[in-house]
């Protein structure tokens, strides 16, 4: 049987979705050990795995992408771990690469699904999907949402192993503090209907046409990341991974393509159209229904109808 | 402080992707490339960092076909020094490949900061950043959306989910993977950078390809297109008909 460790991700005294959605297919796959970093605390909530190796201290508090690494690639070199899931996440951004390169195990990233001999990886923004053979260990990292977390949300009385944390003296980085996401002008996830607009819409002089459509629809504008790196909106109104995660009942789509990274943030929508003129954008694998027309003739198609 | 600034191409996904006879790869032949987007981003937080504080910027790429654009664009955007690692690297180099052959020639140069995207499209064997660190022994934060100066240290912005930014502050030497610049990359003309790569001067130096990714690709396959949405068509007012047709019938308008 496969020794399966999943590093577990914390935030503010909370286990993340995504490592419950770890936890559940790593039972599939064979034997749990959950690594649970900087709150002990939480080792109850992890009844999925049948171990859970704890590590405290006081530089791991708050995560901290140094120390964490530190940490992890410890655990992990002590350990017996045939496979080590971490998230496709910020925090598991810096911890997978590292520990990849540190322990000589091979690492998969953007993984969507794997067995004990092959994993699938969502590339090109979701546009190809690449199958890699394993053999021996490895690391994959995970895209959120890839599984149900409810599997992994079990009880369970897992043997509780408390580590010591490796010499962290050294550690150079140092958290600060969080900064918190200002108010907006609206809360894009409390709209029952968002109109969100992507790379498609091509310049910021053709938001005010987008926003007008949303007004007719009753709800508010919200975008893909694209949108907000050009600062064509703020920040407030981007809907995906680093953004906020939205469940309207109407989300248009007017341009996105559908990165994992949006959909990640919008999928659970009660009814999604999408907009976009290349017949295989993977957003439509996730719409409800689709449109192929160009969005400059379709936003004022319908405005005239509302 | 010398940053040093790592980039690298990948397809152009506005164009069609086709796999190869193989099924293992992309059909590259006629595939287009472009500067991976987060690159950019990277490329000019290093710039922004440059222009607040001194120092210098080097960009850095693996010889491919084509690149030689992509580091005439980074030298007319304002890099100092443009260098091109050279060696069989072949069109689907692994990070793993990749990060050992820039972290040598890193460390041959010398540097203070890393700054490079924070993923890339086609980084199947995990993101660039993290790999170069650790061959540089050096710390590694990414999804990075801004870093500045405080007295001998640098304060590093990243990027949770939700909107949540967490602050950190590090010593250099360091690798950062970034997110987003502070500002929107900044933009030459294409007739401005060919004016200016007659003046610009690519250093080659030789690199090691003896990274690699410890797995191989059994499989490439299209996920089906379309196959969760009903669709509607390309003509605009037919399609808009229909919508609201939807939306009256769902009670949404």
């Amino acid at each position: 049987m496969s020794n399966i460790y999943v590093v577990v991700e914390h935030f503010k005294g909370k286990v993340e979705d995504i490592t419950f959605e770890m936890l559940g297919k790593a039972k599939e796959l064979g034997d749990v050990t959950a690594v649970l970093i900087g709150n002990k605390d939480l080792a109850s909530e992890l009844g999925a795995a049948s171990k859970v190796i704890t590590v405290d201290a006081p530089e791991l508090a708050e995560f901290n992408p140094e120390a964490y690494l530190k940490t992890v690639s410890e655990v992990v070199s002590n350990g017996n771990a045939d496979m080590v899931m971490v998230g496709n996440t910020s925090m598991g951004m810096d911890i997978a690469a590292g520990l990849s390169v540190s322990q000589d195990m091979p690492l998969i990233a953007y993984a969507s699904d794997m067995g004990t001999d092959s994993v699938t990886s969502q590339l090109y923004g979701g546009k190809v999907n690449v199958e890699s053979a394993v053999s021996g260990k490895c690391i994959v990292s995970v895209l959120p949402g890839s599984f149900p977390g409810d599997a992994g949300k079990v009880d369970g009385s897992p043997a509780v192993e408390e580590a010591a944390a490796p010499d962290l003296s050294e550690v150079k980085v140092k958290f600060r503090k969080l900064i918190e996401p200002e108010g907006g002008d609206v809360d894009i996830t409390t709209q029952d209907v968002l109109v969100s607009a992507g790379r498609g819409i091509q310049s910021d002089e053709n938001i005010p046409m987008v926003e007008e459509l949303a007004a007719k629809l009753g709800g508010a504008v919200s975008c893909s990341r694209p949108i907000v790196d050009n600062k064509w909106l703020g920040k407030t109104r981007q809907v995906g991974k680093s953004g906020l995660k939205v469940k309207p009942k109407l989300y248009l789509t007017l341009g996105i393509s559908g990165a994992p990274e949006h959909i990640e943030g919008m999928k659970e929508a009660d009814l999604i159209i999408a907009v976009n003129t290349d017949p295989n954008a993977p957003i439509f694998d996730y719409a409800h229904y689709g449109c192929t027309a160009d969005l400059f003739d379709l936003i004022p198609a319908l405005s005239s109808k509302l | 402080m010398n940053i040093v600034v790592p980039i690298k191409q990948v397809p152009d996904l506005v164009e069609e992707l086709e796999i190869d006879g193989s099924g293992k790869d992309l059909n590259r032949e006629w595939l287009k490339y472009k500067i991976n987007e987060f690159d950019d981003h990277a490329l000019e937080e290093a710039l922004l960092y440059k222009e607040a504080n001194g120092g210098t910027v080097t960009a850095i790429v693996l010889d491919s076909d084509g690149i030689d654009k992509v580091l005439h664009a980074a030298a007319a955007k304002g890099a100092d020094k443009v260098v091109k690692i050279m060696g069989d690297f072949g069109s689907a180099v692994s990070s793993h490949a990749a990060g050992k052959a820039m972290a040598d020639a890193i460390q041959a140069m010398g540097f203070d900061m890393v700054m490079t995207g924070v993923q890339a499209v086609d980084d199947r064997d995990g993101q660039l950043a993290g790999i170069i660190a650790n061959h540089l022994n050096t710390p590694n934060i990414n999804v990075v959306t801004g870093v500045t100066k405080d007295g001998d240290n640098l304060v590093v912005q990243k990027e949770y989910g939700g909107g949540v930014v967490a602050e950190f502050e590090v010593s250099t030497p360091v690798v950062i993977g970034v997110q987003a610049a502070r500002e929107t990359p900044r933009y030459i003309p294409v007739a401005k950078i060919r004016k200016a790569s007659r003046g610009i001067n690519i250093e080659e130096v030789s690199g090691s390809t003896d990274g690699n990714a410890g797995s191989e690709v059994s499989r490439m396959f299209k996920p089906e297109g379309g196959q969760g949405a009903e669709m509607l068509g390309d003509d605009a007012e037919a399609a808009a008909a229909r919508i609201i047709e939807i939306l009256n019938e769902k009670g949404i308008k």
